[in-house]
């Protein structure tokens, strides 16, 4: 089995204060990646950490072939900030044709009947105007258009309703039947990390858990994870 | 007005000319200052203007060389800030601004002060005109082809990042240009007044904008119709030239501001 990602020994801190100590973990080609936590567990700086986007000791190596894409939770714009959809993803990919076949392929039913590009709502609409769901589904179109072969996708805490969701979870699960994709998300859901992921990180500053979920993740897990008040995430086991 | 501009010499076609191109280039790289929400340091940094020229008037060289020099350094602590802190420290970059406008008038020489103030366009030359152009072609050009790494960086810096962006150097090559542009400008409107070309008109866009691209012709054109209607009215009715101009531009902002209004 070949790795597309290997963190050895990772640490980061802010101001002398450890945010993640000592994570080590070795990321299958291929495989679909969940990582759960608390809130203020490390989850997303593991994330701005393996991207290079901030200073961190240790070691992060990516297979050489990877082409790396990011969906990050939320973007800090105005409603009224005035990027349309369209030019958003023509700063990636210039032919109409191939933003249509990504927009529809995340979602955007609307886009695979319209011919004309202009006729398309979704095209004219600022970003900063979507809905959580739908900057959600533009977001991971704009790291599709990179043709990624790993997707790290950072889940957004709020903003995106339950359908959504499982519309955005639904989507990723056919992208991987379709490609060859690694797919690394943090989630905060457990629901959706049992039907998603072939392995689960549970991170709590440090690794507590590495694995397939319903070997890893059990009360003891959970516990150490969350906190004694376990049984609002226990119910969504099925 | 017609008349007026029969009997206008070709010398001041020259200047509404410069002008204008100047007010454009302002514009177009107040488009993103406002987006990066840096308008008050875009306003504020012309005064750094005034310490270079004071000392280039005693240099006897041209003052727009010394402008250029003071903004410059002024734009890599800017730059640096920026770097190296989550948010500005405001604070410090006003105090900075203000402490550069309180020496530049103690070291302008007194015949100067006014003009370095406010402007003269009597006093803009032919070379000054030729730097004009010559600077506006190299703004429009090296802006717009970091156009797009520009926009990603300020939605979001950990995308432009992920996606292999230097979003640092495209950030300074960024705000070099704008300390180009606050230079060009401190002939026609002075150094109190320059950085509200870059601000006003690009805040007067924003209101009506659709999308990025109309953002950016729109804030060229508030920044041309700014400068040339500004300078024509200042010579038709015998003001100075610097708060003219500076007014119009706060005009079209008010026009855009109601058309906002309404359209919603």
């Amino acid at each position: 089995m070949k790795t597309v990602l290997s963190v050895k020994g990772l640490e980061v801190a802010f101001n002398g204060h450890k945010i993640v100590d000592d994570v080590s973990l070795d990321v299958v080609r291929d495989s679909t990646i969940a990582i759960i936590g608390p809130n203020g567990a490390g989850k997303t700086v593991l994330f701005r950490a393996v991207l290079g986007l901030i200073p961190y000791k240790g070691k992060v190596t990516w297979a050489e072939d990877a082409r790396i894409g990011y969906v990050p939770q939320k973007l800090f714009i105005s409603k009224d900030f005035p990027l349309t959809v369209s030019e958003f993803l023509h700063f990636k990919e210039q032919d109409h044709k191939i933003i249509h076949e990504i927009l529809n392929s995340v979602g955007f039913k609307d886009v695979a009947s319209s011919h004309t590009h202009n006729d398309v709502r979704v095209l004219r609409t600022k970003l900063g105007a979507l809905s959580g769901g739908e900057l959600q589904r533009v977001l991971i179109a704009y790291a599709l258009l990179g043709k990624p072969n790993v997707l790290l996708f950072d889940e957004p805490t709020s903003g995106v309703d339950v359908s959504a969701e499982e519309t955005i979870y639904s989507l990723i699960d056919k992208l991987k039947a379709e490609k060859d994709l690694t797919i690394i998300f943090i989630s905060h859901e457990l629901q959706v990390v049992y039907k998603y992921a072939d392995s689960v990180l549970c991170l709590n500053k440090e690794k507590i858990c590495f694995g397939p979920p319903r070997e890893v993740v059990d009360k003891e897990s959970l516990t150490k994870l969350y906190g004694e008040d376990v049984s609002l995430y226990q119910h969504h086991e099925h | 007005m017609l008349v007026c501009i029969n009997t206008m010499n070709t010398d001041f076609i020259f200047l509404i000319f410069i002008g204008a191109l100047a007010g454009a280039a302002s514009g177009y790289l107040g488009s993103y200052m406002v987006l990066k929400r840096m308008s008050l340091v875009g306003d504020a940094l012309s005064h750094v203007a005034l310490p270079g020229m004071a000392i280039a008037l005693t240099l006897s060289i041209n003052p727009i060389l010394g402008a250029l020099v003071a903004l410059f350094i002024a734009i890599l602590g800017i730059w640096y800030l920026e770097e190296k802190s989550e948010i500005y420290p405001e604070a410090l970059v006003g105090i900075f601004f203000t402490a550069s406008l309180a020496i530049g008038i103690l070291i302008t020489p007194e015949p100067e002060l006014l003009e370095a103030l406010f402007g003269d366009i009597e006093k803009v030359t032919r070379v000054d005109g030729i730097l004009v152009i010559a600077a506006s072609i190299l703004i429009f050009f090296v802006t717009s082809s970091i156009s797009k790494k520009l926009t990603v960086g300020i939605i979001s810096e950990d995308l432009a990042k992920s996606g292999g962006i230097n979003v640092s150097k495209v950030n300074l090559i960024y705000l070099l240009m704008v300390g180009l542009v606050i230079a060009l400008g401190v002939k026609f409107l002075g150094t109190l007044l320059t950085g509200a070309l870059v601000i006003v008109p690009a805040a007067a866009a924003k209101n009506i904008a659709k999308s990025i691209g109309g953002f950016q012709l729109l804030a060229s054109v508030a920044g041309l119709a700014s400068t040339g209607l500004g300078i024509i009215l200042a010579k038709i009715l015998g003001f100075p030239s610097g708060p003219t101009v500076v007014l119009v531009a706060v005009l079209i902002f008010i026009a855009s501001y109601l058309f906002k209004e309404r359209a919603y």
